[in-house]
């Protein structure tokens, strides 16, 4: 017969010093784990979000980024709008847009500094091609005008972006005229502009990149390789959520940073918790000995204290949870590796990150109670009860 | 016995609790002493002489832009510079995109480069064999020894922003103060392979007479172009490097809130050991009491016994985290963060500041219920 749960909980419930003061240790480091892996998390659903699969993503071959040098020649665009494959709109047009992307220079509203910010000039096919990407005040930027359409992200982190403002691009000010969301993708951290004023303005005559929609799945693929073997054209194809996720690595730092401090401290809460649990095999070895006599086994023993380091350490994932909550769905930002400019994503405690805090915490509560738990089940019955 | 072997005798009484209790707070400060040390070098760290006396001239929008090439002898002119020299990030790819293959690739002005980076050490004959090839680079040391290369070895590195490949010459190897995982090439032999360049520099790196010139250096540098299509940034190489690091997001808040944390878990472990043992030695502190010792000579005891402790798992991180930085600095993937830190002294001293304060803190309400305690209830006590 198993020793009863009830015997621990009581148990932790009389050494509440103890208890709240180890459960609180183990809360810190979870919510320290919590914070790092939210982060992570909101970081990777940007770049994972972004991208249609039906999108193929062309630049300059050898290019790994669409700010790289040299762009797609706009007779590229004439040749692809003919191939098979490509996707027609309600109009009848194909659906493929020439792309360009400048980087501004833009104060943080927090007074934390100035960060560049991608700026992405299209037209409204490209809009019509990212359909999660939607307006939520005001309008479209126009054709022809200096107008831009700025991002929720963008409007809520950078001073000057609020509909009305001006905001510098290369000489001029273009106007902010509406706002749009984009569902948590990359292009949250994006103002979108018109791509023909851009060229006639700064008289650029090539495009960063393409995008093309295909009609379906294998098209795409056929698109993809078409575009590739070209010799003409010296273009690279990708499927659109390939080249987002290849971004991914712009968490490298963060992650880097997190796994070492996560991990150190929670090495310190293991301690903290053999500590704890030293302490209640100490002050119950009369008790462990009346319960070896009346018939408890030795196993039992063993379970019933490792159950009870675990029972505390959940209690410690559970306050981590609590502390961590007011945090969840800031957003934050920080530099796109490929771009150099900002990403701005939520913190986001996915069911799958919390799931890994609270193993997180029993880990530590396993390794901190299993020691103790061996000396628990391990003592002499007469000694412990001479005492 | 002295008080102070008194003290001791009591801190490691139990021994498994007091081991367990200073390696907890020894990983709690250990983490401590790495974030100050990063704190340190990122913020307070001046760098080299050289270093100070460096300005880094860039667009002002972004690094992705180029500056016309001309800017370079107009800079050159100005007051207060010594010497001038054009760098272009080229960003290639070492044989795959693993980080691990990646260092930076910078083209400059083979002639003026070492003039602006004087502490860069390098024999003359290297630097004349790199002059006289016009597809020669330079090559950190460190670099050399982590791909096992050497002099006369060809390098083959891919272009990404560029459309253009790169086949270089190792002609010499240079070591500097702070390691730069940097290989420098002539800026010729990329507009030659990538003629739209031609005449467009991504950077300047400007030595100034002295440290004292190099804010105005830079104001003046900034004010020539304020008007030009192209605007300039101008700063000291250490607010060029910090611009590199803000990036990364709001670090500063990020190193301070683990800092808080660490020394808030670090005085729970404390506090909890400090307690237990109180209450194990209810009746002891009574016969003390009955033997002459005062309260304050009680609360004394047990809070020495407290810093004791949190000094050993102090001294025991600060020596680990020293240990550690030295290891990751130069790891492939830790040299990323800690390129060229170490433990200083001084960090040293406050990580162990923190540790005898973490002591006090912890122990004084443990240690005040002690002192107070009722003589005679305390004897009666069975625990």
């Amino acid at each position: 017969m198993p020793v009863p749960i009830r015997y621990n909980i009581r148990n932790l419930r009389v050494r509440k010093g103890a208890t709240v003061m180890t459960a609180l240790g183990i809360a810190l480091t979870v919510t320290i784990a919590l914070f790092i892996m939210a982060l992570l998390a909101g970081l990777n659903d940007a770049f994972m979000t972004t991208g249609d699969p039906l999108n193929v993503l062309v630049l300059r071959k050898g290019s790994t980024s669409e700010l790289a040098a040299g762009g797609v020649q706009r007779d590229a665009m004439q040749i692809l709008k003919e191939v098979p494959g490509v996707a027609v709109n309600a109009r009848g047009e194909p659906l493929i847009s020439g792309e360009d992307i400048l980087v501004v220079v833009l104060p943080r509203r927090d007074g934390t500094g100035e960060v560049n910010v991608t700026v992405r000039f299209l037209t409204s096919l490209g809009i019509e091609m990212r359909p999660k990407v939607k307006l939520v005040t005001g309008r479209w930027f126009t054709p022809g005008q200096r107008e831009v359409t700025v991002s929720n992200s963008i409007r809520k982190r950078f001073a000057h972006a609020d509909v009305g403002d001006k905001i510098p691009i290369g000489s001029g000010a273009w106007d902010v005229v509406g706002v749009f969301d984009a569902g948590g993708s990359e292009h949250e951290s994006e103002i979108w502009g018109d791509v023909n004023q851009l060229s006639t303005e700064f008289d650029r005559t090539v495009y960063s990149s393409l995008l093309i929609r295909a009609t379906d799945p294998s098209a795409a693929a056929a698109l993809k390789n078409r575009v590739d073997d070209d010799q003409r054209l010296k273009l690279n194809g990708m499927l659109e959520p390939d080249y987002y996720a290849s971004q991914k690595t712009s968490g490298a730092p963060i992650q880097f940073v997190g796994i070492m401090v996560a991990v150190i401290m929670a090495i310190g809460s293991c301690f903290a918790a053999m500590n704890t649990m030293y302490a209640a095999v100490a002050n119950r070895s009369r008790d462990i000995a009346t319960l070896r006599i009346m018939g408890f086994t030795r196993p039992g023993i063993l379970t019933s204290f490792v159950f009870e380091s675990l029972v505390l350490s959940l209690l410690g994932a559970l306050i981590g949870i609590v502390l961590m909550l007011p945090f969840n769905g800031m957003t934050t930002g920080t530099s796109n590796m490929v771009t150099f400019s900002e990403v701005v994503f939520s913190l986001r405690m996915t069911p799958f990150v919390v799931g890994v805090a609270i193993l997180f915490a029993m880990v530590m509560g396993l390794l901190g109670g299993l020691a103790p738990a061996w000396h628990a089940s391990r003592q002499n019955i007469v000694a412990a009860l001479r005492n | 016995m002295t008080m102070a072997r008194f003290v001791r005798k009591n801190a490691f009484r139990n021994k498994r609790r007091s081991a367990l209790t200073a390696l907890s707070i020894a990983f709690s400060l250990m983490l401590l002493t790495l974030m100050m040390t990063i704190w340190r070098a990122f913020y307070f760290d001046q760098g080299s002489v050289q270093s100070a006396q460096r300005l880094i001239t860039r667009h002002k929008v972004s690094l992705v832009f180029f500056l016309p090439g001309y800017y370079r002898e107009k800079i050159r002119s100005l007051p207060g510079v010594e010497y001038v020299v054009n760098e272009s990030w080229f960003g290639g790819l070492y044989k795959d995109d693993k980080p691990e293959n990646f260092f930076a690739q910078f083209s400059t002005d083979p002639q003026e480069l070492l003039k602006v980076y004087p502490e860069f050490q390098i024999p003359p004959d290297q630097v004349e064999a790199w002059q006289r090839d016009r597809a020669g680079c330079i090559v950190d040391a460190d670099l050399i020894k982590k791909h096992g290369w050497k002099i006369g070895d060809r390098l083959f590195i891919k272009g990404t922003i560029f459309p253009a490949d790169l086949e270089l010459n190792i002609r010499g190897i240079y070591t500097a103060p702070q390691p730069t995982e940097s290989i420098y090439f002539n800026n010729v032999y990329l507009e030659e392979a990538y003629p739209a360049l031609k005449g467009s520099m991504g950077f300047f790196g400007v030595l100034a007479h002295s440290r004292e010139d190099v804010p105005r250096v830079a104001k003046e540098i900034d004010e020539e172009f304020r008007n030009s299509p192209r605007g300039t940034k101008t700063e000291s190489e250490k607010a060029f490097q910090l611009d590199w690091i803000a990036m990364l997001g709001n670090v500063k808040a990020f190193i301070l809130s683990i800092c808080v944390a660490v020394v808030f878990a670090t005085l729970l472990v404390s506090a909890n050991t400090i307690a237990m043992s109180v209450r194990e030695r209810t009746r002891e502190v009574a016969v003390l009491r009955t033997l002459g010792f005062t309260r304050t000579k009680l609360l004394f005891l047990f809070m020495s016994e407290a810093v004791t402790l949190a000094l050993a798992g102090g001294l025991l991180g600060s020596l680990a985290a020293s240990g550690l930085v030295t290891v990751m600095a130069h790891s492939p993937q830790g040299s990323m963060f800690l390129n060229g830190m170490n433990v200083t002294a001084p960090t040293l001293l406050l990580s162990m500041a923190a540790a005898a304060v973490v002591g006090v803190a912890s122990s004084f309400l443990p240690a005040y219920h002690a002192s107070r305690q009722n003589i005679v209830a305390g004897l009666r006590h069975i625990g």
